[in-house]
């Protein structure tokens, strides 16, 4: 093969003259010094002047050194709480729920010192199960964001007290003509409903309507018409042996992305131990753009939206009357074929992202052919996880410009900037005489409103959430309101005129509910309190399926469809948007950060757009602008070619393009969602649009080849069918090359028993000169499933939060110069100009912590060595900034402090600022900061530590305990984020440890070491990818650069 | 393990006992069965005084008033059990005491209450001001400067004969025809320079080594603090544990410093300094320790008059915490934890916090230095034999079976490596 076997972008795909030269440089850019100060470079310095320089800098260091060291105070407790819950140094968990516009997740919060530092998944919710996602995680920085409002605000001046809003509100409310709204988004809560009830009850005229920024109405609608519910059916996607997915990208961002996740990976488990029993769910695909799921997926093949109606027809014609399809491409042909045969065979699951409720009734009509209701599809207990109607809204807006609206009260939700008509709701609003906004910050619809009143953040609050019927989820605060804010409830008690407080109802109705206040303690010490067993039933279906079908395929498309879409790290924007964490985390797709752009398929950009610049797009960082064009309304944004979309869709993400007061990280880009058009019953988000040239190129931070292999083999993976047949496969050609070196010829004869495993020990031992070190008591080491990992960030995140890992800013990533310590690489394979044909793996890669390091070999001052528990250790303190060990690293995984990121030098004003990632060096957002990791400063090189923090606690524990370290003793903060088990982290020495046992019993077959065959001695190991599919795109050719590299 | 100890000699068993009592003589709460003093002020002197009464009611002569000595076990194994029992002596004491409930101790045995009954019984209030040990004897006198002067006249004696000796030789030779050699100044002779250049180099060069390694190092240490608090006092004299004020440093990387409030569990009683040592400050100020507890009552909001917390309109104590001064500073770079070493380790606080009993004003003792840290864990053996969390480490395990080794230390654990302190 000519091609590359995978590619992380084009450039490493085409190994363009300008890629090569950059993966040859250490630094791809100019060093920072070069570009800060050419005068100081360029400037000749006379003897006479060096020895001054020389004479001021040597004094100058003696008076700094011989000040005195400051005085530093020891403050205790005046009265400290109960000893039993708070011990200063030792972390207390509470049990919590995230619960974000009806996004859901159970969580335990660590809090240090009264103060939350990290969010962790609950494994006792059978819902989450553990899972958790990067927004959920970030959370804490949302809750130190420099930006949340304050105090309340009246008539755009903020005010001291309550009183001052309340008094006036109460006062418009009694004399406010017309009806009074309350606008929030889908309320998981039962007791905020019930408060809501009251202030109804209280003011007739009242009513409460629920508003989706990105809407579900669709399916709504169509399950009302095919099951006579407005309700959504759980999914069990844990049960689902086939799974269909048109357009909906529920590994990322559909609905309940993390319980789908953690749900869904678990079918994609194997051992190899039994490779020849192994089942795996099956993964269809078809998609107009390239989403994380469909990158996920098994088969999977492209359409334009606008056909979605007619592959539904297909699909269901080919389960019912098993009738051929005839959609416009083969891949398409076939898949559907195959998909149908697969999805007869019972567990199936199709699932629809779009928001058209003809096209649901027709998937419901699918699901209802395949047997999916009360299997897969559980109406037992319904999900409440979106309950907007688009029409709702619509008529609201309406009546607002038509004055017939006296008082908007509007929580948690922000229409004045994800309203389709963002401006027609603006001039509504200004007609209203009294609008109220809870919203936690100066948003574009708090602008608008005559007050604000800030609802507390959730880590602050008590709260509950009914995700799905019958489950309840409990939130309960983890610390004091950080600013003068008050409970939504509280508010809109206080102006219904009750005397109840918000936490007097919600003790009532949950003792009352649970049967006692000892239940209810228990009930929020889990966080959750759900039915002893699952309830599991189906529905009955009825409608018209052929009107529905007609319906649906009626939708024309146009030249170009755009899709607007929410990215994995933002969501649909909100409080998001201005997070530094989730704005810097890198795209699963794009690998992009910091700003939305119009996604185009390679061919597309190259042919009509002309937008390669330098011949491979993208080894240029300045993108082409293009101007997108939906009806009257058109944003132009940058192009970021991506391998998979289909040639005639564009996709442009929500949640940039905020106003400034949203907060500095949050203005790049443009809003997209002008972009979203209403067709008299629902929102449609992906539409006809006309795409144009401009003159103008930006800038856009994509790291997806900032840390590249130069086309070493990295990635293993084989199709379902191949493994079964032969799971030794990747063993033998391990051996095969490795053998050699475990036993040279020199060391005598060595028996050749074809049947046994690769001599790992002998390897180790006998491929290299030096000594093997021993390691007595532990052996750290990590297991990575590349079949587990969907390439959610979450890991990425919570790394950050665990380990005080910088933001470095747009400029910086723009110089490769991210400091993230895992990152998820992305590979995709096939031809980038057909994009049924790309398949794609994400391998999350972090420091290898190597046994014979390259790293610490070359460090001049050991500053970097190991431990005698095979920890890659990295002394910040000793470490003089040489970057011998980043340019040695085969991993690319080692992270420089160019500059002082987080205020950790002695110097104030040394501090790095850009404008837009400052607000994390604020007094306020340094709270979220562990205070159990140095947070490192100028000039010192950083990399994963395997959270060595938790290492340390661990043992310690184990010590106090007396036992021997076992695995329940440890959680890497990685591990403990992914949803779907990829990660499994242990003592290799211990043969009772998960880790051993994936090693050397269960999946044995399947481990492989990355760079192996340079005998770095990995700690960290991977499990090969195995597809469930005819055919890995990238072959199985030797690769004949990688053995020039040995 | 028991293969271990057999092969052990007399010896070795003998002083492996005699330091397994010295740790549990100094890590139990409960000391010695006898001694009645000591269990008092662990477990009770925090509520009651023998002959005054304070948060309980004075203790001295109550055995015999209670119903029978079975009744007072019971009650101070578990009053709330004898209170639900509807004893109606119990009931009557609980509520003349506003129902303030007593701690339950049922680890204390029999003896221990009888030892604690005994002290109680004996104990007289401490007697008028002895005059004992109260001379204070005059300073020695300070010689060094009349030694300075002398050496210094000596010298300059040294130097004019020298100076004569030198006139006389050359008045000598000029008489009698003979030349004198020219002298080359002091100054400019060039072994002079040699010598003085290498000295100074060598004792400059030492001095700024020295001066930068300890930069940022305060050992002796010792700030002025807001409360003029001596742990001679309360540790020393009167033998509280360093656990009752300091909880944390069995469980958390913080040692903990007391809250007001823990120190008002006793300071409600304790309202005068009666000591008999006389508090001292560094510079030789005499401190009145009443005014010092008084100065604690402010911080935790006592009134000493009224007995009670005087609270604002909410019902909150008006109290603020005391803003001591930190004596031990690591950098920020630098791990530590306390309960690492004291529950786990079985470090002794006194090992890094030097004579903390006999220190009126806390200074700090150890250097704190990464050499100082390195040197401990290379000596110091781990408790590897009685915790199990050391059986993964067979190899040693193995070694100390062949009798090829005694113990483990903490280097051999690995307690040397960077990532140990630094992450």
């Amino acid at each position: 093969m000519a091609h590359k076997q995978y590619w992380k972008g084009l450039e490493e795909l085409e190994n363009t003259p300008e890629h090569q030269q950059i993966v040859e440089n250490e630094f791809q850019r100019d060093l920072p010094v070069l570009d800060m100060s050419d005068k100081l470079l360029n400037a000749t310095t006379p003897r006479r002047d060096f020895l001054k320089f020389l004479g001021f800098s040597t004094l100058a260091a003696t008076i700094a050194a011989s000040c005195e060291m400051p005085v530093r105070k020891a403050i205790p407790y005046a009265i400290k709480p109960d000893a039993e819950l708070l011990t200063p140094g030792v972390p207390n968990y509470y049990a919590s729920t995230f619960v974000d516009n009806g996004e859901y997740c159970s969580v335990l919060v660590k809090t240090r010192d009264g103060r939350p530092i990290m969010i962790e998944g609950n494994n006792s919710s059978s819902i989450t199960q553990g899972g958790t996602s990067a927004r959920v995680i970030a959370a804490t920085l949302s809750l130190y964001d420099k930006t949340r409002l304050r105090q309340p605000r009246a008539n755009g001046k903020a005010v001291d007290t309550f009183e001052a809003v309340d008094t006036p509100i109460a006062a418009a409310l009694s004399s406010a003509g017309g009806a009074v709204y309350i606008v929030t988004g889908s309320m998981l809560s039962p007791t905020s409903k019930e408060v809501i009830n009251r202030f109804v009850a209280k003011y007739p005229n009242a009513k409460h309507i629920q508003y989706d920024p990105v809407s579900y109405s669709g399916m709504l609608l169509a399950n009302e018409a095919s099951y006579g519910k407005r309700a959504l059916p759980s999914y069990n996607f844990e049960k689902a042996e086939t799974v269909f997915s048109l357009g909906a990208d529920f590994l990322g961002t559909w609905l309940s992305p993390t319980e789908f996740a953690t749900g869904f990976m678990k079918t994609r488990k194997i051992k190899s131990s039994d490779a020849k029993n192994v089942k795996m769910s099956k993964h269809y695909q078809v998609e107009g753009m390239m989403s994380m799921t469909g990158a996920n997926a098994d088969e999977r093949a492209t359409c334009k939206p606008s056909e979605y109606g007619k592959v539904a027809e297909a699909l269901y014609r080919a389960i019912t009357t098993g009738a051929a399809p005839s959609l416009p491409s083969a891949k398409l042909n076939s898949l559907i074929k195959a998909a149908a045969a697969d999805l007869k065979k019972g567990n199936g699951l199709v699932v629809c992202g779009s928001n058209d409720v003809n096209l649901q009734i027709v998937i419901n009509a699918i699901n209802n052919a395949i047997g999916a209701n009360g299997t897969t599809v559980n109406w037992a207990a319904t999900a409440n996880y979106k309950q907007g109607l688009d029409a709702d809204m619509v008529a609201f807006v309406n009546a607002m410009n038509a004055g017939q609206v006296g008082a908007v009260f509007i929580h948690g939700v922000n229409p004045a900037y994800d309203y389709y008509d963002a401006k027609k709701f603006a001039d509504g609003l200004k007609k209203v005489k009294l609008s109220v906004s809870f919203n936690d910050r100066l948003d574009e619809t708090t602008q608008l409103t005559n007050y604000a009143v800030p609802d507390h953040h959730w880590l602050e609050s008590w709260g509950d959430a009914e995700p799905k019927t019958g489950y309840y989820s409990f939130i309960q605060p983890t610390i004091a309101p950080l600013f003068k804010t008050r409970a939504f409830q509280d508010s809109l008690l206080k102006w219904s005129g009750a005397s109840e407080t918000y936490h007097d109802i919600y003790n009532q109705y949950w003792i009352a509910k649970l049967g006692g206040q000892a239940n209810f303690d228990k009930a929020l010490q889990d966080g959750v309190a759900e039915p002893a067993t699952a309830p599991l039933a189906g529905a009955s279906f009825s409608g018209n399926v052929e009107d529905a079908i007609t319906k649906a395929k009626a939708k024309t498309g146009g030249k170009y469809e755009v899709v607007v879409y929410e990215t994995v790290a933002l969501g649909y924007g909100g409080a998001w948007s201005n997070n530094p964490w989730l704005q810097e985390m890198p795209d699963p797709i794009t690998k992009a950060t910091w700003d939305n752009y119009v996604c185009m398929s390679p061919k597309t950009a190259k042919e009509q757009f002309d937008a390669e610049l330098t011949g491979i797009n993208q080894v240029e960082r300045n993108k082409k602008v293009l101007k997108v064009k939906v009806g009257a309304n058109e944003v132009a944004l940058p192009v970021v070619v991506v391998p998979g979309m289909h040639n005639d869709v564009v996709a442009v993400a929500v949640g940039y393009g905020r106003s400034k007061d949203v907060g500095p990280a949050s203005i790049n880009g443009k809003n997209a969602y002008p972009l979203v058009t209403f067709n008299g019953q629902t929102f449609d988000y992906a539409n006809t649009a006309s795409v144009e040239k401009t003159a103008d190129v930006y800038a856009v931070a994509i790291t997806q080849t900032h840390h590249s292999y130069e086309d070493r083999p990295i990635i293993q993976e084989f199709t379902l069918d191949e493994f079964k047949k032969n799971p030794r496969a990747l063993m033998e050609s391990r051996k095969e090359e490795l053998d050699h070196y475990a036993h040279p010829h020199w060391m005598g004869h060595h028996e050749e028993n074809k049947d046994a495993d690769l001599d790992e020990k002998a390897f180790e031992k006998n491929a290299t000169m030096y000594p093997v070190h021993e390691k007595p008591g532990i052996h750290w080491g990590m297991s990575i499933d590349l079949n587990s990992c969907t390439g959610c960030g979450a890991c990425v995140i919570a790394c950050q939060a665990e380990n005080n890992v910088s933001v470095v800013g747009k400029h910086e990533v723009l110089k490769s110069q991210e400091m993230s310590w895992v990152r998820i690489d992305r590979y995709f394979s096939g031809d980038p100009n057909d994009p049924d044909s790309i398949q794609t793996v994400f391998q999350p890669m972090m420091c290898q912590h190597c046994d014979n390091a390259p790293c610490e070999n070359v460090c001049p001052v050991s500053a970097t060595n190991h431990s005698s528990e095979g920890l890659n250790q990295m002394a910040y303190n000793r470490c003089i900034g040489t970057k011998y060990c980043a340019n040695n690293c085969p991993y690319k995984v080692r992270r420089f402090n160019w500059f002082d990121f987080n205020g950790a030098d002695s110097f104030k004003d040394n501090l790095y600022t850009d404008g837009q990632r400052d607000d994390i060096n604020d007094d306020l957002t340094r709270m979220v900061l562990n205070p159990d990791v140095t947070v490192r400063s100028r000039g010192v090189m950083e990399k994963c530590s395997f959270c060595v923090q938790r290492l340390q606690d661990a043992k310690l524990t184990a010590k106090k305990e007396g036992t021997p370290i076992k695995d329940h003793h440890i959680t890497t903060a990685c591990q403990k984020a992914c949803g779907g088990d990829c990660f499994t982290f242990g003592n290799v020495n211990d043969p009772e440890s998960e880790i051993y046992k994936q090693r050397y019993v269960d999946n044995k077959e399947r481990v492989f070491y990355v760079l192996e065959q340079l005998h770095v001695l990995p700690n960290v190991n991977y499990l090969s990818k195995i597809r469930n599919t005819n055919m890995i795109v990238a072959g199985s050719d030797k690769n004949e650069m990688a053995k020039q590299h040995i | 393990m028991s293969g271990y100890l057999r092969s052990k000699s007399h010896l070795q068993r003998a002083s492996l006992l005699v330091l397994t009592l010295v740790f549990s003589f100094l890590f139990n709460n409960v000391t010695s069965a006898q001694d009645g003093k000591a269990l008092f002020q662990t477990n009770c002197a925090s509520c009651h005084n023998p002959i005054k009464d304070a948060t309980g009611p004075a203790l001295q002569g109550k055995s015999k008033e209670v119903p029978s000595k079975e009744w007072l076990y019971n009650w101070v194994h578990n009053s709330a059990a004898v209170i639900a029992s509807g004893d109606k002596y119990a009931n009557d004491l609980y509520n003349k005491w506003n129902k303030t409930a007593m701690t339950a101790f049922p680890n204390l045995t029999t003896q221990e209450i009888d030892a604690i009954i005994k002290y109680v019984d004996e104990y007289k209030a401490p007697g008028g001001p002895t005059t004992d040990g109260q001379k204070t004897s005059e300073p020695e006198k300070d010689n060094t400067w009349l030694y300075t002067i002398a050496t210094l006249v000596l010298a300059l004696l040294v130097f004019i004969l020298a100076r004569v000796n030198k006139t006389l030789n050359k008045v000598a030779n000029d008489k009698e025809g003979l030349e004198t050699k020219k002298e080359v100044p002091l100054l400019r002779s060039k072994l002079f320079i040699a010598i003085a250049g290498i000295l100074i180099l060598s004792f400059a060069g030492y001095w700024i080594v020295n001066g930068s390694i300890n930069m940022g190092r305060q050992e002796n240490y010792m700030p002025k603090q807001p409360v003029f608090y001596s742990h001679k006092v309360h540790a020393g004299i009167n033998q509280i544990n360093c656990l009752y004020c300091h909880a944390g440093a069995e469980k958390s990387r913080q040692a903990m410093i007391p809250s007001a409030n823990v120190c008002m569990n006793c300071h409600k009683q304790i309202n005068e300094y009666t000591g008999t040592e006389k508090l001292i400050t560094y510079e030789g100020k005499e401190v009145n320790g009443t005014e010092e507890i008084h100065k604690l009552y402010a911080y935790a909001g006592w009134d000493p008059v009224k007995k009670e917390y005087k609270r604002d309109a909410a019902g909150k104590i008006q109290s603020s915490p005391i803003e001591w001064v930190k004596i031990h500073n690591l950098p920020d770079h630098v791990y530590f934890n306390h309960s690492q070493h004291v529950a786990v380790g079985k470090v002794q606080c006194q090992s890094c916090h030097g004579p903390i009993q006999e220190m009126d004003e806390v200074h700090q003792f150890a250097p704190l230095s990464m050499g100082w840290c390195v040197n401990c864990h290379r000596q110091t053996e781990v408790q590897f034999k009685d915790n199990n969390y050391y059986n993964i480490f067979q190899k040693y395990h193995d070694e100390i079976k062949e009798g090829k080794r005694t113990g483990v230390t903490e280097a051999e654990l690995g307690g040397t490596e960077c990532q140990k302190c630094h992450y």
